[in-house]
């Protein structure tokens, strides 16, 4: 195999929580712990989990928008984050970030010309007089019209709104974009748009994604490889078709179980989760699922299960399996 | 702006907007929408071209001492009569209107300069020069500016300054003390959108400091700044009155409505002779209020947060 675009080794992520006059740190939130994903150029690795289960600070940490606490972001062989500035402004537009919100990711007082264009100005990859041709054809190449340019934010749908912010990761020829929820705020009709412009421009660009969503269907439909996060940390990473088939831990089929299915009189074995997801400042010992699983054993509370490969390419974090 | 399926609307809309839309356009024909607003920036727009045009047709400009004309009750050939030493009223106040007017506009623009760079790199950098910019900004805070300003004023007539720069030390002083609530409230709104997620999108395009700073987060704050800036005329053209009403701002004969209220502290002019106080009292109301009235509807259009 080749050298991995992207390659994250047990990354973990505390916030610390601070309390009284002078911040004494009282404990850590463990936001993301111990998380390791390889993706290969042109890729799309899906990372699924409920809502604090840390996966937009997994997206977060490898763009460098938040310090690491431990582990390593490899980026091309580059170490993100012991880059200098300078070092580190080169490499960004190779990795782009896609917002959950097209509402706030867009500054409202810059056209969307501008907005797209500006960061080709900064890096030099464009001279002013070319500007305008490269952020047409982005425009374009995203679904929208020519005559778009020279509006402001407020003046487009939602759904126009994520295709611009599309159209400025894109615009830069990024390699990896980190799409974090990018669907989750639009309507369904609006999503299957979104969905399908992000397989083609992968077709004819060749991008590799890491597709942040709690949204199993569209996680299904789009990637080609599957991490469930549960707690800050990875629970089970498979093929597509490994996971949807052969789920191995108990989170993914309840996961799955959960999945909407458009049959009206599909009975099935739905696995009910019981009660919320536990505090990721004091998680559980051992086994961070065992107060939910419903197959848990005493050693499930003692031991903390080993991700290990248990099929080709199939890894899972659990000792009943 | 409620959006109608009626076809021959979206037609004419097209036609009459250019391609090209402007916030600052659409600002524009939203004020002038708000009647009130309208009537304010009337009533400064005449008080301003009043004061810088009139007094040209004035024939007593020279301000030559009449002792034939003293304290002549409104008539013909003074219309707002004249003051103890048969000047033309309505001439000084006009004149005094251009020392006021400019005064209120310097000093609101050095306060808004001095005031917005400040919190703006306070904002932007915070750690140690937020630290030093805001602690010296609440120190100016502590102390109520009225004392302050004629401790000043009590100064400056101590070191005998010519009155003719008086003028612009007054304007000094107001935009010294003027500054300080200004910087607090840049320095929140750039606290508040460096968080925002367009921000973020920005580190991770990797633009320069310069562009977030005067693309990104200036733009923002600018109707902020306008709204501000014309609600700073007037507290700053009032507190020039207060102050050379109290004979510590502007010094006579270089007159401003401050000073010419000055005559109501006589007795006898302020029972006898209310030409000499009411039309440069007149003036400052009229000014003040019309500026606060315009200032609230640039506030309405261009404030987000005050929005319906």
């Amino acid at each position: 195999m080749s050298e991995p675009l992207l390659e994250v080794s047990h990354l973990k992520k505390y916030f610390p929580i601070t309390k009284g006059l002078l911040n004494r740190t009282v404990g850590h939130v463990k936001a993301v712990d111990d998380i390791s994903i390889t993706l290969q150029p042109g890729e799309t690795f899906g990372l699924v989990g409920e809502s604090g289960s840390g996966k937009s600070t997994v997206g977060r940490t490898i763009l460098r928008l938040t310090d690491k606490t431990a582990g390593e972001i490899k980026f091309k062989g580059l170490d993100i984050h012991s880059l200098s500035p300078s070092e580190l402004r080169a490499i960004r537009p190779k990795m782009q970030l896609i917002f959950q919100d097209p509402y706030s990711s867009l500054n409202p007082r810059v056209r969307v010309g501008d907005a797209i264009g500006e960061a080709l100005l900064d890096h030099g990859f464009a001279s002013k007089g070319e500007v305008r041709d490269r952020v047409l054809d982005a425009l374009v190449s995203c679904g929208l019209s020519s005559y778009h340019i020279d509006r402001f934010p407020h003046e487009f749908s939602g759904g126009q709104r994520q295709r611009i912010g599309i159209a400025r990761a894109l615009v830069l020829n990024p390699e990896l974009i980190i799409a974090d929820e990018p669907v989750s705020a639009l309507d369904v009709s609006i999503q299957a748009q979104i969905i399908n412009l992000f397989s083609k421009l992968q077709e004819t660009r060749g991008l590799a994604y890491l597709f942040i969503s709690h949204d199993l269907s569209v996680v299904e439909h789009l990637c080609s490889r599957i991490g469930v996060m549960y707690l800050g940390s990875m629970v089970e990473t498979a093929s597509r078709d490994e996971l949807f088939r052969n789920p191995l831990h108990p989170y993914t089929k309840a996961l799955l179980s959960a999945v909407p299915v458009p049959i009206p009189k599909f009975k099935r074995d739905r696995i009910v989760l019981k009660g919320d997801i536990p505090s990721p400042a004091n998680p559980p010992s051992g086994c961070k699922f065992h107060t939910r699983c419903p197959y848990a054993v005493d050693i499930c509370k003692e031991q903390i299960p080993e991700f290990r490969e248990v099929g080709s390419q199939h890894y899972v974090a659990c000792h009943l399996v | 702006m409620i959006t109608t399926p009626n076809k021959l609307v979206n037609v004419k809309r097209t036609k009459d907007s250019p391609v090209k839309s402007s916030l600052f356009k659409q600002s524009i024909r939203k004020l002038s929408k708000n009647k009130l607003a309208v009537s304010g920036f009337v009533v400064v727009i005449f008080m301003f071209v009043a004061c810088f045009i009139g007094p040209l047709f004035s024939p007593y400009t020279d301000n030559k001492i009449n002792m034939a004309m003293m304290n002549k009750a409104p008539h013909l050939k003074h219309w707002l009569g004249t003051d103890a030493l048969g000047r033309d009223v309505l001439t000084r106040v006009l004149q005094a209107g251009r020392i006021s007017l400019t005064v209120g506009l310097a000093s609101m623009m050095l306060s808004v300069f001095i005031g917005s760079l400040l919190g703006a790199l306070a904002g932007y950098y915070r750690g140690i020069v937020d630290q030093i910019i805001m602690r010296i900004a609440d120190l100016l805070l502590t102390i109520p500016s009225l004392p302050l300003l004629f401790i000043f004023g009590a100064l400056l007539s101590e070191w005998k300054i010519p009155t003719d720069y008086r003028m612009y030390i007054v304007m000094l002083m107001l935009s010294f003390v003027g500054w300080p609530g200004l910087a607090r409230m840049v320095r929140g709104q750039m606290l508040s959108l460096r968080e925002r997620e367009f921000m973020q999108a920005a580190v991770v395009l990797g633009l320069r400091d310069r562009r977030k700073l005067f693309n990104h987060l200036l733009p923002n704050i600018v109707p902020l700044l306008i709204v501000i800036a014309t609600l700073n005329i007037g507290g700053s053209i009032l507190s020039e009155s207060v102050l050379s009403f109290f004979g510590l701002g502007v010094m006579p004969p270089t007159p401003t409505w401050g000073n010419m209220i000055d005559a109501a502290n006589n007795m006898i002019d302020f029972q006898e002779r209310p030409w000499l106080w009411i039309p440069p009292g007149f003036s400052i109301f009229a000014t003040v209020i019309a500026i606060n009235i315009f200032g609230d509807g640039l506030r309405d259009v261009l404030d987000p947060k005050q929005k319906r």
